[in-house]
């Protein structure tokens, strides 16, 4: 059971701290994926699981064992290097066998398990190469191939994919996830990117500034972000935000000469009414409504478009900040034209404007997965006006 | 694409470089075609210049016994005290480079020694070998006579093959150093996730990706002690005692400005860079190949 258990861990580089009391229990076989931006601290947390950063506070334990003070090899942790980290002056076949020699394992019986886990990532025919004369994506392979035959109870990423081209990447994203399935051993994978972060992980941690922000797993996190700042970290183009003041349920708010109508749960329409609060929108969640200047919902006159392909990005200004708008399908409104905007109860993500953190009420609907928002009708008896402030 | 800025009249240039060129002539060529006149003439007995003697120089140098010996102990001198010098170096480098405590002041500290002319390091350790009142007299206490430069040719050889060797450490340790340091921390951090505890790392990893530095100092060294010792042989036991220290460097000196033999030392000195250029050649010939450059 080799179950990873991180306590109020800090970490200082002198008066520095970069990791903030983080707290974090990952449970035997999972996947885990730490995602957050360049400098967060995702690395210095790997590295303070396998103990090539030594832990200023609090305490890690691996199998109910506390490692604080275990030597890398005593942790029974694998790791992948973001530059792969392979010996140079070795074959590919003398650094994927190098923990086996070391650990003292005998010659056949080495050349056994590396022949095998060569043969497993396609490497068999390269085993007498040394790095140097390997591609980029053939490296990767050899830097996994070195963590996978020592069958550790935990195999721990560092941005392991961030140096191949994107077409490997998604490539290497889906072996790894396949190998995962084989493995079953807990492993904890640290990237910056979102999209991988959300295919390959159980469950995902979102960190900010050395602090975790949300656990959960990738429907829980892009459904419901606890915060601000992960509503606008996961997800492309950006979430819109747009802080609002909240008339009664019911009644309209007019100010700024932009009022509108959002459905939210009726639990959380009674504690936020005569507040203000900040209001998330997906720019993929919403649909444009069929009448074009409906008073009572948000309208939106979209100046310019980026085509995508499987949609179109509308770009406008909304109450002096950049609204976007994922159109998808062929027809697109025309640019310049006022549209109203029709939103599912599910798509409307209200956070506190002090605390930045998701206004939520025990048994409350709104972010849940579930059905796609069904457009916003003038009939529906909860709804929530408001004002952009 | 830069812009260079180059000199259409050429005699701009070729006064730039002419300090340098003048220096490179004035203390290199002019010496060895002097050294190559001499090599092939002998002066006549009265004066009255030079005679064609052809190889007769060279035939007398290598019917000398003693010049034999002073190849030998050249040999054991060179090898001895680089050897001494490169794996002190790399211990301490190695040390330095894991940043234990007060490395910051040691890496620093390491380097002086560079910086101290060879007559100089020479008179510091004739204090220290001095068998009466010197830090090796401690020797005499466990036995007496044990420790004598001044009498004993092995202590006497012991005695310039350690100053040497304390002059070419840090030397060594600062390419050692850089080389380490120039090897991705992630190299040595696969090497612990992998279960290679220090020493290990240290012979799986770190020489091997040394090769290069160990091969291009072992050059540099050995080229060293034999050309560039003279001045701890003069003032530490001046070839002494009975010639057990006497290099062929030193011997040169002695055969020539002692002795008066120009013709005879100018022989040598051509021996001596033909054995250093066959020995660089040797070892990039057979050493180098086995250096894995990355
Ligand atoms: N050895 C170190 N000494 C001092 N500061 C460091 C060191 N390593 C990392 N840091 C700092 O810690 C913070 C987190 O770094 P890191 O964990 O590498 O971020 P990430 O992997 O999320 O990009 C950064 O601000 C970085 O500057
Ligand atoms: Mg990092």
């Amino acid at each position: 059971m080799a179950d990873i258990d991180i306590r109020k861990v800090e970490k200082f580089y002198g008066k520095n701290q970069v990791v903030h009391g983080v707290d974090l229990n990952i449970q035997d076989g999972e996947f885990i994926v730490i995602l957050g931006p360049s400098g967060c601290g995702k690395s210095t947390l790997l590295r303070m699981i396998a103990g090539l950063e030594e832990i200023s506070n609090g305490e890690i334990s691996i199998e109910n064992t506390v490692v604080n003070q275990l030597e890398p090899r005593e942790r029974g942790c694998a790791m992948v290097f973001q530059n792969y980290a392979l010996y140079p002056h070795m074959t590919v076949a003398q650094n994927i066998g190098y923990a086996l020699k070391v650990g003292g394992m005998r010659k056949a019986e080495r050349m056994q398990k590396v022949e095998a886990t060569a043969k497993s990532l396609g490497l068999d025919q390269l085993l007498d190469r040394k790095p140097a004369q390997l591609s980029g994506g053939q490296r990767q392979r050899v830097a996994m191939g070195r963590a996978i035959v020592r069958e550790p109870k935990v195999f721990l990423f560092d941005e392991p994919l961030s140096n191949l081209d994107a077409k490997l990447r998604v490539q290497m994203r889906l072996e790894i996830r396949r190998l995962h399935r084989t493995l079953k051993a807990t492993s904890v994978f640290v990237t910056h990117d979102q999209v991988e972060a959300m295919s390959l992980a159980d469950r995902l941690v979102v960190m900010n500034a050395g602090r975790i922000e949300q656990v959960g797993t990738p429907e829980e996190v892009y459904h419901a972000p606890a915060s601000i700042y992960v509503g606008g970290f996961i997800g492309s183009p950006a979430m819109n935000f747009l802080p609002c003041g909240v008339s009664d349920c019911g009644t309209f708010a007019v100010i700024d000469n932009t009022s509108f109508r959002l459905p939210v749960d009726p639990e959380i329409g009674r504690t936020i009414a005569g507040q203000s609060v900040i209001v998330g929108l997906r720019p993929e969640d919403l649909k444009i409504a069929p009448e074009a200047n409906d008073p009572n919902l948000l309208t939106v006159a979209f100046d310019f478009s980026e085509e995508q392909g499987s949609g179109r990005l509308m770009h406008g200004r909304l109450a002096g900040r950049d609204f976007v708008l994922h159109s998808a399908g062929r027809h697109h409104p025309a640019p310049g034209a006022p549209c109203s905007l029709a939103i599912g109860a599910e798509s409307v993500h209200l956070f506190d404007p002090t605390t930045e953190k998701r206004i939520t009420v025990a048994g409350a609907k709104t972010g849940q997965t579930g059905t796609l928002p069904a457009a916003f009708q003038k009939t529906s008896d909860v709804t929530v006006s408001g004002a952009i402030q | 694409m830069q812009k260079r800025a180059y000199f259409k009249a050429n005699w701009l240039a070729y006064l730039f470089i002419a300090p340098q060129l003048l220096i490179i002539f004035v203390f290199f060529y002019w010496p060895a075609s002097q050294a190559m006149y001499w090599a092939f003439t002998l002066e006549q007995p009265f004066g009255g210049g030079n005679q064609w003697v052809g190889l007769d120089n060279f035939r007398a140098v290598f019917s000398d016994e003693t010049y034999w010996a002073s190849i030998w102990r050249s040999i054991v001198f060179a090898a001895l005290s680089t050897g001494l010098a490169m794996s002190m170096a790399l211990v301490l480098a190695l040390f330095a480079d894991r940043q234990l405590r007060g490395y910051r002041f040691f890496r620093v500290g390491m380097i002086w020694p560079y910086a101290i002319a060879a007559p100089a390091a020479a008179l510091a350790f004739r204090f220290l070998f001095n068998p009466q009142s010197g830090v090796f007299a401690y020797l005499n206490t466990l036995s007496p006579g044990l420790w004598n430069p001044a009498l004993s040719g092995v202590d006497a050889m012991t005695a310039i093959i350690i100053t040497q060797a304390w002059k070419q450490v840090s030397y060594s340790f600062i390419f050692f150093l850089a080389g380490l340091q120039s090897i991705p921390r992630s190299l040595i951090e696969a090497g612990s996730m992998d279960g290679a505890r220090v020493m290990r790392r240290m012979l799986d990893l770190q020489l091997p990706l040394l090769a290069p530095t160990i091969f291009f100092l072992l050059v540099i060294n050995m080229t060293d002690s034999f050309t560039d010792s003279f001045g701890i042989v003069d003032i530490l036991t001046e070839g002494g005692p009975a010639r057990a220290t006497e290099l062929m460097v030193y011997k040169i000196y002695v055969d020539g400005f002692q002795g008066l033999d120009y013709s005879g030392a100018a022989a040598q000195s051509l021996v001596l860079m033909a054995l250093v250029i066959l020995m660089t050649f040797f070892q990039f010939r057979f050493i180098e190949r086995r250096v894995h450059y990355t």
